[in-house]
């Protein structure tokens, strides 16, 4: 299980890349491991929408159970990765890469600054895979 | 092993693990007075007996092997084939339960994608499922896709008045209480172009229905247009018999198609059981309620049948689900396929046709009569709405002694229609049968 240590992390297994005001959001490779194959990809927000924190981003099912992906942090939709929709499969073999879902212009960065870093994350999920 | 599944022995064991002495005592919390009440019930008779009072019981039914019937509104007298019932009742289908270990059931699965095949090919549509109950249950399932594809931002619905008034009332009861604004279908003069009109940006979906309630078959293409300008989708809810002769709904661009299947190889039956077909564009598969059956090959190459989309809102999507519907009619769908099967393309078209000409010249025969009016202006298919002289009650009930089941009283959910009956025509009506129906509508009219 990998935990990438320049990420931040959510207890919702969403995982966040902040690169000045831009946010990167995607699903953890424990979260993938939990869904079991990904068949479905649904990226909801559409480009130049404005997200509160805590509204979906995007919508995964699996063979065994379907889920929704919430941003952590306000902000408005830049880009979406419209491949996922042909290949969900990308979610299973490269969550931290090409799985990425959407890019967020945040309005505030700050907001970011209290999510779990990765060894917290890692705790995090050791805590519920026993 | 035992047949009997229960054993005196075991119903001790059981009593005894829970605590309880007798049977009975289970039934305490029942009052003493309402526990074993008894019963007014005549004397018991042999099945003998009993067969003969059902069979006269059966007879006081104005049924249509007795009576010419020309009474459609949305099920429809044809021939059925015997073939339908012969297959249908093989106890491998007639007694199987929803296959919930699906892929053992290869029969059960093949039947369903057989039957999913033939009904996209008649819509012209990319996906069908497994079918819902009925076709107004199939239609409100269209609008909580719609629903969902705008995912909640968008709350309005577009009914045509000239949709089944029972399917609009069951789409009225699926959004009661969910704030959605259904529109459209309370007045008679929306037309193609007023529908056109009513969409805006809240817009999830427009409906309509093909042919129409009134048997009138119109084009929507230009409807479709503007549904899909303001970003709504279109519905149409179809016969599927007419699509034999007619263009297909996915000629109007439509995004989900829908309807009663009755017509295809099942009975009147009192109402039902019937057929819900549903069937869309691929896009939007994953909105789709209910299971979709699919092709494959299995690990030493054979063709085989899985659950390709299975019934998710049990096991996927649970509390997510945007549907509770995860059944299917597959006894009726199958029926359908038979029938389909059976009759071919040629067979479905020449029903179609036969239907359209016979129906046309009794609307023709009734269009001469004085005292009437063919209401219809435009094309329609096997169903047309004549203006009466007096209530189509009064008409009905004074048909039936000429031996004829007269049509749908069509004030009873159109005010403005007061006086209009609405008569379906199929292959099952002869000639002589639609003049005989002319002259006693002849007759019926002078007093």
């Amino acid at each position: 299980m990998e935990f990438p240590a320049d990420l931040k992390y959510t207890q919702s297994d969403e995982w966040v890349r902040l690169e000045g005001k831009v946010a990167t959001l995607g699903i953890t490779d424990f979260a993938q491991d939990q869904l079991s194959d990904i068949v479905f990809v649904e990226v909801v927000a559409g480009v130049g929408t404005a997200l509160q924190k805590g509204k979906a981003v995007a919508s995964v099912e699996s063979v065994k159970a379907a889920s929704e992906v919430y941003t952590p942090a306000g902000g408005k939709v830049i880009e979406v990765n419209e491949a996922l929709s042909a290949t969900p499969e990308l979610v299973n073999s490269d969550p931290y890469g090409k799985a990425w879902m959407v890019k967020l212009e945040l309005s505030d960065p700050a907001e970011v600054g209290g999510l779990m870093d990765a060894g917290a994350y890692r705790k995090h999920c050791e805590e519920r895979s026993h | 092993m035992a047949y009997i599944p229960h054993t005196d022995e075991e119903r001790r064991a059981m009593l005894a693990a829970i605590g309880v002495g007798r049977m009975e005592d289970l039934y305490e919390a029942v009052p003493a007075e309402v526990r074993f009440p008894d019963l007014d019930l005549p004397e018991a008779i042999s099945e003998m007996e009993i067969l003969q009072e059902l069979q006269d019981l059966s007879e006081a039914n104005l049924d249509t092997r007795h009576f010419a019937s020309f009474l459609g509104a949305g099920a429809y007298n044809h021939f059925i084939p015997s073939a339908v019932d012969a297959i249908l009742r093989r106890a491998e289908f007639y007694t199987a339960y929803t296959p919930y270990q699906p892929e053992i059931s290869q029969g059960t699965l093949q039947a369903i994608f057989e039957y999913q095949s033939l009904i996209c090919n008649l819509t012209g549509m990319e996906v069908s499922n497994a079918s819902h109950y009925d076709g107004a249950t199939a239609l409100a399932e269209a609008v909580i896709l719609a629903l969902n594809h705008h995912r909640g931002a968008r709350r309005k619905i577009v009914l045509s008045p000239a949709i089944h008034p029972h399917a609009r009332q069951v789409v009225r009861t699926y959004m009661q209480g969910m704030e959605i604004e259904v529109v459209g279908g309370d007045r008679l003069e929306n037309d193609s172009r007023a529908l056109a009109g009513l969409i805006d940006d809240q817009t999830a979906m427009v409906a309509v229905q093909y042919p129409d309630f009134f048997g009138r078959v119109e084009d929507f293409t230009a409807l479709g247009r503007a549904a899909h300008a303001a970003g709504a989708l279109l519905c149409v809810s179809v016969n599927p018999l007419p699509l034999g002769l007619l263009k297909p709904p996915s000629a109007f661009d439509a995004d989900v198609v829908v309807g009663e299947g009755q017509t295809l190889g099942i009975p009147l039956s009192f109402g039902g059981p019937y057929l819900g077909h549903f069937t869309t564009k691929k896009e939007f598969v994953r909105k789709m309620a209910g299971r979709l059956v699919g092709e494959t090959l299995d690990s030493r190459g054979q063709r085989g049948f899985v659950l390709t989309l299975s019934t998710r809102e049990q096991h996927i999507k649970r509390e997510k689900a945007t549907s509770n519907i995860c059944t299917n009619v597959a006894l009726m769908a199958l029926a359908s396929a038979v029938y389909l099967s059976v009759m071919g393309k040629q067979g479905v078209r020449r029903v179609a046709e036969l239907c359209y000409h016979k129906a046309h010249y009794a609307a023709e025969k009734i269009g001469a009569l004085p005292e009437y009016r063919i209401w219809n202006t435009g094309p329609f298919f096997h169903e047309f709405v004549v203006a009466c002289p007096i209530p189509v009650a009064a008409i009905n009930t004074a048909l039936l002694d000429y031996q004829i089941l007269g049509g749908y009283d069509l004030g009873q959910d159109y005010p403005e229609l007061k006086n209009h009956m609405l008569l379906a025509v199929t292959e099952m009506n002869s000639r002589e049968e639609i003049d005989a129906l002319a002259a006693a509508l002849a007759e019926v009219g002078h007093a």
